[in-house]
């Protein structure tokens, strides 16, 4: 089932960010959000792992852990490698005591394997690059088997050649853990390389939903003004 | 126009108290949540020990140099300004217990709270909030992990046990830096000075002092926690709750000194 939101509202402060969006994305599928800074994309992702309550409206996932791979990683700079991406494993309240330390150190190697950077266990994240904490990053969000996997901007600030190793990790990651997955980005070849389908917001409503390839096509003046990245059309920045 | 003017000022002046007005109660009920969700936490106690200590050791080893520096540089400037006219005026055997009383009742704790702050308890707020504007706090929540009972509880429980044993050793650096000056400066003998300290000195004197100290360093711990997590819009936002934590915390360790005073010794 992966993740149904029906209606969902959200304002801050009087201004609406999302005005009853409604979208799904089925398990092993990746559904990629666009639009304009401002629009409400990572209030999307907040909403989706209980950062922040809704207004109204429902969101149903299929159960079981939600991750979130955040704009800038966020490690914890005061642990290392494997403190972090064991960090749920050793101090979440159901999994505190459930592995022992050899365990830990198995399933760390495992995760770090899965995204290219094994042997960095002892690093701490100010010694690795935004690429490499990126990767790390995502092997803490994989550590407890997530249903539900959110990304939020991953390949911002990152040079061409690690955004398209970021992008690699994103879809071998579906693959491996068959989580529905849901990648907020501004990047053209972010869409391209990861997304089954597209979703673009704008005034908290939902412009366009479709595939990539309809994305490129160009058919509604949103999608047209988003692709040839104009200032011209319908979106105003302002708005 | 001028009673248009006059008018627009008011408002931009009761706007502006307003905000402060609604600023000042935020704080005051985050402070208080934060502290609730303490006490729920502890009732669970999921905090290791080895992270207590690690806390522990910043609070007390930290910060003890310069809090040394300060009580015992404060009690031989007092020591210096009144033995002198203590012993010309034959009251001599009076400065040991003048000085003691002093530290343990005043000195030594609001010295080194304020050291405290200055060192640990900006310290604390600026990484908090450091945190709190990196995501690092959102990583936490999204990994199912609370992060009151994760990063506030250990700091909050370490702040509070450590206060005590810094002011302890800071008072009785005190005295003897008392002592040294009033020997050096006014030629009082050691033995005078340390008689006239045990003389003075009582149970309840160091009772509400122990008690004193414990509430400054949860005053402390708590205050410099929350205003950590208010933070928010990236490095300005670190600076503004760093500035906030430690105005916050002068205020209320004066509050509770205010407090401790009436309620023992009036």
């Amino acid at each position: 089932m992966g993740i149904e939101v029906k209606n969902l509202v959200k304002s801050f402060d009087k201004k609406v960010i999302l005005d009853n969006l409604s979208f799904h994305v089925d398990d092993g599928k990746i559904l990629s959000i666009v639009g304009f800074s401002g629009s409400g994309k990572s209030t999307v992702l907040k909403l989706i792992s209980g950062l922040i309550e809704k207004d109204s409206g429902e969101i149903i996932t299929s159960g079981g852990d939600i991750a979130m791979v955040f704009q800038y990683s966020a490690l914890f700079d005061s642990l290392n490698v494997f403190d972090n991406i064991s960090f749920a494993l050793q101090e979440r309240k159901d999994l505190r005591g459930k592995y022992t330390r050899k365990e830990l150190e198995k399933i760390v190697a495992e995760k770090l394997d899965l995204v290219g950077l094994s042997g960095i266990e002892d690093k701490y994240p100010s010694e690795l690059s935004g690429g490499m904490q990126k990767r790390v990053s995502f092997a803490r969000a994989i550590v407890t088997e997530p249903k539900i996997i959110l990304y939020d901007e991953p390949t911002a600030g990152l040079d061409p050649i690690s955004s398209t190793l970021i992008e690699d990790y994103i879809v071998r990651l579906k693959n491996e853990t068959n989580a529905a997955s849901i990648v907020v980005t501004h990047q053209m070849s972010t869409i391209r390389r990861t997304a089954d389908s597209v979703l673009m917001l704008y005034n908290g409503h939902a412009v366009f939903e479709g595939t990539p390839d309809e994305l490129m096509e160009q058919k509604t003046p949103y999608t047209k003004q988003f692709v040839t990245a104009s200032i011209e059309g319908p979106m105003n920045m302002k708005g | 126009m001028k009673v248009y003017y006059k008018a627009t000022y008011t408002y931009k002046i009761l706007r502006m108290f307003f905000q402060e007005l609604n600023s000042f109660i935020t704080t005051l009920g985050n402070i208080a949540l934060l502290g609730l969700e303490f006490f729920k936490g502890l009732r669970l106690f999921p905090t290791s020990f080895k992270s207590i200590m690690e806390q522990a050791s910043r609070f007390g080893v930290s910060s003890l140099p310069i809090t040394l520096s300060i009580v015992g540089m404060t009690s031989v400037i007092i020591a210096m300004q009144v033995a002198g006219e203590m012993v010309k005026q034959g009251a001599g055997n009076y400065v040991g217990m003048l000085v003691a009383i002093l530290m343990v009742r005043e000195e030594g704790v609001i010295m080194a709270g304020f050291a405290i702050i200055s060192m640990i308890g900006s310290s604390l707020a600026s990484e908090i909030a450091t945190m709190k504007v990196t995501e690092q706090i959102d990583a936490i929540r999204v990994l199912k992990v609370n992060p009151v009972h994760y990063l506030f509880t250990p700091r909050i429980i370490a702040g509070t046990l450590m206060m005590p044993v810094v002011v302890i050793v800071a008072s009785v650096f005190g005295v003897v830096g008392g002592a040294v000056a009033s020997n050096l400066t006014s030629g009082l003998t050691y033995k005078a000075y340390f008689d006239s300290v045990w003389f003075g000195l009582n149970m309840h004197d160091l009772n509400v002092c122990i008690l004193k100290s414990l509430s400054f360093g949860f005053a402390i711990s708590l205050i410099s926690c929350s205003c950590g997590m208010d933070a928010k819009d990236g490095a300005k936002g670190v600076g503004i709750a760093t500035t906030k934590a430690v105005v916050w915390s002068f205020v209320s360790i004066v509050i509770l000194d205010l407090l401790f005073a009436a309620v023992f010794f009036y």
